[in-house]
Formats: structure tokens, C-alpha cells, sequence
């Protein structure tokens, strides 16, 4: 069990990575507009969808 | 009748094409020939999806207004020193702020600006804001005609303007997620070490393991404190300063005692440690928080447009006679500026020289120009429409008339729901309660020894934090909002809601006549006498652009073949108008003038135009070769849910009333045929008289002002809750609280119960948290109290306030089927108004 002692520092190692990836994005305005995406993927086939009315 | 399945439907827009203009056996018909240029554009671009886009999302648009404005000061070096950004590649970027974006086309349409110009790198749309991030290659394609293709898609551009404020906000937006990251990381892993610790309490553990996690827990619960938690630590030495307790600090006391008897507890190596309550605490509270402030940025960014709207570069006039464009950040009072036709007044001002007509829309609603010549104060925002003008500036900027409205708006925006306000003042109470709590806990333990008594006291502290309280108010307010604006409510902030939540004593629900109650547009309500005369009629009235000859033209061609021809037509302004067609004099318009041109009007037809001016409508009178035949009563047909919603908001305990800048007589007649005392209405108020009676009548009680933008938005912004029906005037839109998207009056009704259940299901998170506050602070006091206990109750007690918010009732009632039967209901078709007016009804045909 005492691994432990190792793998309990390298899991902290891992979430702060990605919490600092996080950070980054965060940072660098991937969050800022949260809303249209949520549109843009409706539309981001160009080819109109068969079923269309 | 046949009519309605004879009616043409513009390819573009969908509204309904005048008759005139159907072009037989065509499959593209079109009402406007801005409509068949947009068509053409987006067909000779590629975009035909638009249109299958346009029938899935199954909204109704406005109509497009391009301006065709020229956009040559987005061609000037001053311009894009103050608005574009220089990016890598020699590129350019803007950010520019549209009108008319509304719906999933749109933002396709305009993502495919690339493929479309030129010269354009990339288009990003933020939906929110109505912005449209653009970068261009400046030596391909020059922004002028960036924005001049922008309009001709009927998206006309503004430079998005508070950029350095934004810029503020954008940053703040994002220090709230990266803290939000941090505590919900912190909050995940120190609950993992505690599910180890728990286990090991059951299970035994060994010593080294216990002490390695709990160390490791209070690093991370210090980080928890100090980066994201310091938040609560500033509101809270804020409030002490000011001397105002507000929710902060009962919140920063839990959180930061508790957080140094857990250290001194793990540096000692014994005792009972609550690291997971407290960070799991400040993660709840930081989602709260958030929340709250997206709900307020909303409605700042509502405004926005209106703000970008103003004009960005004036052409000032030296005393020389030369002109110069500047920025209009650079007038100052006292300049002479030139307007051209077509350019929108920078700043506030007086003419010095020409006449002209200029839009008030965008301040009034008031669609038709008004004229103007020198000494006339024309304000900024309005628009010139026809000839040169030079005005003095009188002031600029923050101080003109549109910018004080701004101000005043933003001001209101920034204004916390009273409710929320009195959740903060409970927090003094709150604090002196636990205070209190945690004295007594110390008195009973302390028999125990004080290391004991310390630790209960402290426990409680943590276990009664009240995290659901914070939480409670803006979540409910939140879920309530976002749920109203996907039924077309739009409400700018929690205080309308709570005001709108109960009629209170001599609450009152002002209406304003012409947009609300009726529909707003002139219409041929009835038609007596001969039918065969009719398209004779439509022949004449279609050579006339008068909103009266338009109405008969509407309401007389249930077919669509073009109008016969006419001759020799003469048009009497304001009386009417006369000629021929198919051999047969035609003259139709005014009493008078039928008379001055020698006709007689028999009994029976005066009879008839008595009765229609009786019921409010205006007669017109029909004479063919020399013989009065018929009269045709126009009017602004009345809502047809007008009734049941005014029988609905009665019962409610609202009273109603009735205010309109029109003619007393019209006014009453409205109100006699919706059942209501005359006593309730008043005609022939002025603007400044609306706001007058709105003010008198808000110091008695809750006022609700109902308008449409004409006029409205003084009255609108004075009374305790403002709503906008749709197709007001941004004004009026920015001086509202809540604006309706859809038409007619049953939204308001809906609006007045869902307020009335957001504010119970705040009483039952309120209540719902202080019950589990009680319990914790029961459980401690009696020394019950296990970390492990309390790391139940408090995201018991959150998700309780997030259950209760989700499930509540509040504007749930709409889903997409019943709002589109209503839409459908409430505008009649002109198929429609064709059959009512084609068989005579003895009773008003709408009402």
C-alpha cells in the first residue's frame, strides 16, 4: 500500500495539469461566448439535410 | 371564401405580397423589391439554405430594413484607428454590433461572410450580443463595403462602442471561471481523500495514510481559501467597513474559522477536520454568484445596440467653411456640424441652417420623418432623411438625450432584486443568531474542556453556513428568467418579477391603446352598401400611398389580379381622391368632398356612417358616377384575446386602465366594447400627462405600464414595472422592464402568474434552507454534529434549492405548439380580414 505515497502526489500532479489547461483556456476567451456554438453546431453542414420541411 | 388559400407569400420575408405586385404562374413572388434584391444576393452567392433554415427554425421575422446607407466613414483612417485592431498577417479585425440577428439563419448566413467577400479571413457571430467579430485583409476589401454588404443582407453595422468597459467585464468573466475551475478542483479532490478518511473511520486505518491525506486535504482546502474563497473575504470586510451586514459575513466566518481550526487541527494531528464542507461551501456559493452576474450582464448587453447605434465620425465645420470628418468623441458644444441626407445626428443639437425631415424612430417609435428647418432641436440617434442640414452642437456623448436614457437604463439594470437585497439584510440577523448559537454551544461544552466547546462552536459555524440562502434567490431568479425569454418574455432584472408577483393594495395595469389593445394598424373593418363596386374601388385607392387608401386597397382584394386601370386620377389631400376606371367616376373620401364635387348622400348611408362614428371607426364614403353607393368604415380593429386578458388580469386583482394620446371618443368606444367604465380610461393624454398620471398613480401603489414605444418610454421607465409589446421603438425597449416578443395581450397574463410562482418557489428555497440551517444547528449544539454528517447536509441542503428551483411551475406552460397557435390567433391573416370584410358583420368584425 504504500504506493500510495506515490501515486496520491502523481494524481494531484494530473488534476492540477489539467486544471491549469483549463486555466488557460479560460484565460485565453474559449469561455467568453458560451451561447453560439450551441446554434453553430445546427448549422454547420452545408448540405441541406433531407428531411428538412 | 377562397381567399385565404389565394394569398401570396413573399419568397424572402413571408410576410403577405400586395396584390399588386403578384406576378402570375412565378414561384419567387416578392412584397418589396428590397426582398427580391436580398434573394437574389443570397441565390447569386450560393446561400439558398438560408431559406430551408428559415422554415426549420419556424420563427416569425420582422421585416428586413436595409438602409442603404452609404458607410463611408468606415472607410476613413480616423474610423479604424478607433475601432480596429491590428491582428498578425497585416490583417484587420472589428467588432461591429447588428441590428436584426435573430435566430440560427442568421448566424449562418453571416459565418459565410468569407465565401461572400473577398478579402474576409473570418466571421464570428456572438448570438448574445448581436455582435459580429470580422477580420479582413484591408488591401483586398475595404470595410465600407464590408458594412454595405452587411446591410444589403439586412444586418445594417454599428462599431460595437464601451470597448474598454467590456474589455473590464470580459476579464472579470473570466477570473469568475477560472475561480470556479479552481474551487470546483480543489472541492472534487479533497471530497476523494475524504471518502478515504470516512472509509477509515469505519474500516480502521493506518496512521501514516490518515495523516498524509489529511495534510494533503488542508493544502488544497488553503488553496480553496485563499485564491477563490478571498472573494467572500472581501464582500465580507466590505460590509464591515460600510457597516452594512449583509450575507457575507456569517458566509467568511464559517468558512475562515473553520478553515484555521482545521489547520491548527491537522498540524496537531487529532480532531475532527470539516475540509470538504468548506470547499465543497465556496463552490456552491462561486455557482450563485455567477449566476447572478450573467443575469445582470444580460441586460446590459441588451443595450448595446442602441449605445453602438450612434453615429461614430461627424463632418464638423470649420469657421472657414471647410469640413473635416472627426470622431464625434471630439464635438464639443458650440461646433457646427453637417448632416447629410441619410446620416444620423451625432450629438444633441439645434439647426443652424436647412430643412429637412429626420427620423425620430429610434428615440419615439414615430415611423413617419418629421419636418424640421432652422431653430428646430433635433436630438442624437434621430436620423435625416431628406436635404442637407447644419446643427450646433449643443452636447455630445453621455449628455444627450439618447445617453442620459442609456444611463439611466444601465442604472436600473445594476439594481438588485429587492429580494436579493433582502436576503442580504437577513445576513445581519443571521450572523448575531449564529453568533449567538455558538456562544451558547462554547457555554454548554465548555465543562468539557475548551478544546472540546471550541470545536462544537466552530462545527456549527460550518454546519449552519447558508450556503442554500445564497444560492436560493438568484438560481429561482435565473431559472425564471431563462425560462420566460424561451417563451418570448424578455425581463431585464428579479424586481419586475417580484413586483408583477401580486397586485398588492390599488396595484393598477396601465394600457396604452393603439399597438396594445388594438392592432395597431388601419384596417376596413366593415363595408356597407354595394359589393359590386369594389374592385373599382381598389383600382383607384392603389395609385394612393395614403395609409388610408392602403388599408381599403388590404381589406378589398381577396383576389390577386392586378388592379384595373384607372384614369385621370386626383388625389385631395386629407379629403380623398377621384377618377376613373372602367368608364365609372370614382370618388372616394370624405363627406365633404363627395359633396363639393356634387354628390348627394342619401339617409340611409348617413345613417350608416353615424352608427360607424358612433363605434369608433371613420367613415369613408363611396360614390360612383355621381351617387354615394357605399361606406366603408375603417378602423384599428381591437386584439381578440384583448378581452379575456383584461377578464383575466381583473381577476387577478389588478385594476386596469385605460391611457392613449388619441381622441377621447375612440378611446371610450375601446373601452365600452371590452367591457370596461369610461371612468377607467382616458384619451388625448400627452406624453408628459402619461407620465404624470403614472407618477400619481405609483405613489398609491404597483404600477404595470403596458405601451408600445410612441411616446411610451418617459411613462414606461416611471412606473414600478414597465412592459414593451413588441414592435416598440428601442426606446422604449431599453426604458421597459420586460419587453414581449410576442403579440398581443395573453402574455401578460402569462407573465403575471409566472411571476407569482417564481416568488413562491423563493419562499420555498428560502424556507427550505433555514429548515435545514435549524437542523444542523440543533445537531451541533447537542454535540451530534461528524464531519461526515455535515458533509450530508450541506449539499443536501444546495441541491434541495436546485431541485425546488428546477421543478417549479414557473413559465412552464409553453411549449413550441400552444405559442405558435396563439401567434396564429392573435395576427389574422389577410385572408382573414378579407372574409369578415367581404360579408358585412352587423358587429364590430375583430372584437
Amino acid at each position: 500500500m504504500s504506493v500510495l505515497y506515490i501515486m496520491l502526489p502523481a494524481a494531484l500532479l494530473i488534476a492540477g495539469a489539467a486544471l491549469y489547461a483549463f486555466i488557460r483556456a479560460a484565460r485565453s476567451g474559449q469561455f467568453d461566448d458560451v451561447d453560439t456554438p450551441a446554434y453553430r453546431i445546427l448549422t454547420d453542414d452545408d448540405a441541406p439535410s433531407g428531411d428538412a420541411p | 371564401m377562397s381567399a385565404a388559400a389565394v394569398q401570396t407569400i413573399c419568397t424572402h420575408c413571408r410576410l403577405s405580397v400586395p396584390s399588386g405586385l403578384v406576378r402570375i404562374g412565378d414561384a419567387n413572388q416578392f412584397c418589396c423589391a428590397g426582398c427580391e434584391t436580398a434573394y437574389t444576393l443570397i441565390n447569386s452567392c450560393g446561400l439558398e439554405n438560408f431559406y430551408a433554415l428559415l422554415d426549420r427554425s419556424g420563427s416569425q421575422l420582422d421585416r428586413p430594413k436595409a438602409t442603404r446607407r452609404a458607410y463611408e466613414e468606415f472607410d476613413d483612417p480616423t474610423f479604424r484607428s478607433l475601432y480596429c485592431r491590428t491582428v498578425p498577417d497585416g490583417l484587420l479585425s472589428i467588432e461591429l454590433v447588428l441590428e436584426g440577428v435573430h435566430c440560427v439563419a442568421c448566424i449562418w448566413l453571416l459565418e459565410k461572410l468569407p465565401g461572400i467577400a473577398p478579402g474576409v479571413v473570418e466571421a464570428r457571430v456572438d448570438m448574445r450580443r448581436a455582435a459580429l467579430r470580422v477580420t479582413f485583409d484591408p488591401a483586398r476589401i475595404a470595410l465600407g463595403r464590408i458594412a454595405r454588404l452587411l446591410d444589403s443582407l439586412g444586418y445594417p453595422p454599428h462599431p460595437a462602442r464601451g470597448l474598454a468597459a467590456r474589455q473590464a467585464r470580459r476579464i472579470e468573466d473570466r477570473r469568475m471561471m477560472v475561480r470556479l475551475a479552481v474551487a470546483g478542483a480543489c472541492a472534487g479532490n479533497i471530497m476523494l481523500l475524504f471518502f478515504a478518511l470516512y472509509a477509515g473511520m469505519f474500516e480502521g486505518m493506518e496512521r501514516g495514510y490518515e495523516q498524509m491525506f489529511r495534510w494533503v486535504a488542508m493544502g488544497l482546502n488553503t488553496i480553496c481559501l485563499i485564491w477563490p474563497g478571498r472573494i467572500f473575504l472581501r464582500g465580507a470586510w466590505a460590509s464591515l467597513r460600510t457597516q452594512t451586514i449583509h450575507l457575507d459575513v456569517p458566509i467568511a466566518l464559517g468558512l475562515y474559522l473553520g478553515g484555521a481550526w482545521g489547520i491548527y487541527k491537522t498540524i496537531t494531528g487529532s480532531g475532527d477536520i470539516y475540509f470538504d464542507s468548506i470547499s465543497a461551501l465556496i463552490f456552491f456559493l462561486l455557482i450563485g454568484r455567477t449566476v447572478q452576474q450573467s443575469q445582470q450582464r444580460s441586460a446590459a448587453d441588451a443595450l448595446e445596440l442602441l449605445f453602438s447605434a450612434s453615429p461614430t465620425i461627424a463632418r464638423r465645420v470649420t469657421p472657414d467653411g471647410t469640413v473635416t470628418d472627426v470622431p464625434t468623441e471630439a464635438l464639443a458644444p458650440g461646433d457646427i456640424v453637417e448632416i447629410r441626407p441619410g446620416d444620423s445626428v451625432p450629438a444633441d443639437g439645434a439647426i443652424v441652417w436647412g430643412e429637412s425631415r429626420i427620423d425620430l424612430s429610434i428615440l419615439t417609435g414615430e415611423s413617419k420623418p418629421s419636418r424640421v428647418g432652422p431653430g428646430d432641436a433635433v436630438p442624437a440617434g434621430s436620423v435625416n432623411r431628406a436635404s442637407l442640414l447644419r446643427i450646433r452642437v449643443e452636447s455630445t456623448g453621455e449628455s444627450t438625450r439618447i445617453g442620459r436614457l442609456l444611463r439611466l437604463v444601465e442604472e436600473a439594470s445594476q439594481r438588485r432584486a429587492s429580494i436579493v437585497r433582502l436576503a442580504d439584510r437577513w445576513g445581519a440577523w443571521l450572523l448575531w443568531i449564529l453568533l449567538g448559537l455558538s456562544a451558547v454551544t462554547l457555554a454548554i461544552w465548555w465543562h468539557a474542556g475548551p478544546a472540546i466547546a471550541i470545536d462544537r462552536a466552530i462545527a456549527l459555524l460550518i454546519a449552519t453556513c447558508p450556503c442554500g440562502l445564497g444560492l436560493a434567490t438568484p438560481l429561482a431568479m435565473t431559472v425564471a428568467l431563462g425560462r420566460a425569454a424561451r417563451c418570448g418574455i424578455f425581463i431585464k432584472g428579479g424586481d419586475a418579477l417580484q413586483s408583477l408577483s401580486k397586485p398588492g393594495p390599488a396595484g393598477t395595469v396601465v394600457l396604452d391603446k393603439t399597438g396594445t389593445l388594438t392592432l395597431g394598424r388601419l384596417s376596413l373593418v366593415r363595408w356597407i352598401g354595394d359589393e359590386t363596386v369594389r374592385s373599382l374601388i381598389r383600382a383607384i385607392e392603389s395609385q394612393s400611398a395614403h395609409p388610408a387608401a392602403q388599408a381599403l386597397c388590404r381589406g378589398l382584394s381577396p383576389s390577386t389580379n392586378s388592379p384595373l386601370p384607372a384614369t385621370g386620377v386626383i388625389q385631395h389631400s386629407g379629403a380623398g381622391i377621384h377618377g376613373t376606371v372602367d368608364s365609372h367616376s370614382v370618388i372616394v373620401g370624405t363627406r365633404m368632398l363627395l359633396t363639393s364635387l356634387g354628390v348627394s348622400i342619401d339617409d340611409a348611408m348617413e345613417a350608416h356612417a353615424t352608427l360607424a362614428v358612433h363605434d369608433g371607426l371613420s367613415p369613408v364614403y363611396i360614390a360612383v358616377d355621381g351617387r354615394c353607393v357605399a361606406i366603408a368604415a375603417l378602423g384599428d380593429p381591437i386584439r381578440p384575446d384583448a378581452s379575456i386578458a383584461i377578464e383575466s388580469l381583473k381577476a387577478r386583482g389588478w385594476r386596469i386602465n385605460i391611457l392613449s394620446g388619441d381622441h377621447p371618443e375612440l378611446v371610450e368606444s375601446v373601452a365600452r366594447s371590452l367591457g370596461m367604465a369610461p371612468s377607467q380610461c382616458r384619451g388625448g393624454v400627452s406624453p408628459e400627462g402619461k407620465l404624470a398620471i403614472i407618477r400619481d398613480l405609483s405613489s398609491r401603489g404597483r404600477v404595470v405600464m403596458v405601451g408600445d414605444g410612441v411616446n411610451d418610454a418617459a411613462a414606461l421607465a416611471a412606473a414600478t414595472v414597465g412592459i414593451a409589446v413588441r414592435g416598440g421603438a428601442e426606446a422604449s425597449l431599453a426604458a421597459a422592464d420586460v419587453s414581449l416578443s410576442s403579440e398581443g395581450l395573453s402574455p401578460i397574463v402569462q407573465l403575471l402568474d409566472g411571476a407569482r410562482r417564481t416568488m413562491r418557489t423563493i419562499h420555498w428555497t428560502i424556507a427550505s434552507s433555514l429548515a435545514y440551517n435549524a437542523v444542523a444547528a440543533t445537531l451541533s449544539m447537542c454535540g451530534l454534529i461528524s464531519p461526515l454528517l455535515a458533509a450530508f447536509i450541506m449539499p443536501a441542503s444546495s441541491l434541495t434549492v436546485v431541485a425546488i428551483c428546477l421543478r417549479s411551475g414557473a413559465f412552464r406552460f409553453t411549449s413550441a405548439i400552444p405559442a405558435r397557435a396563439r401567434s396564429h390567433d392573435t395576427t389574422p391573416s389577410l385572408g382573414e380580414m378579407n372574409t369578415s370584410s367581404t360579408n358585412p358583420l352587423p358587429e364590430r368584425a375583430i372584437a
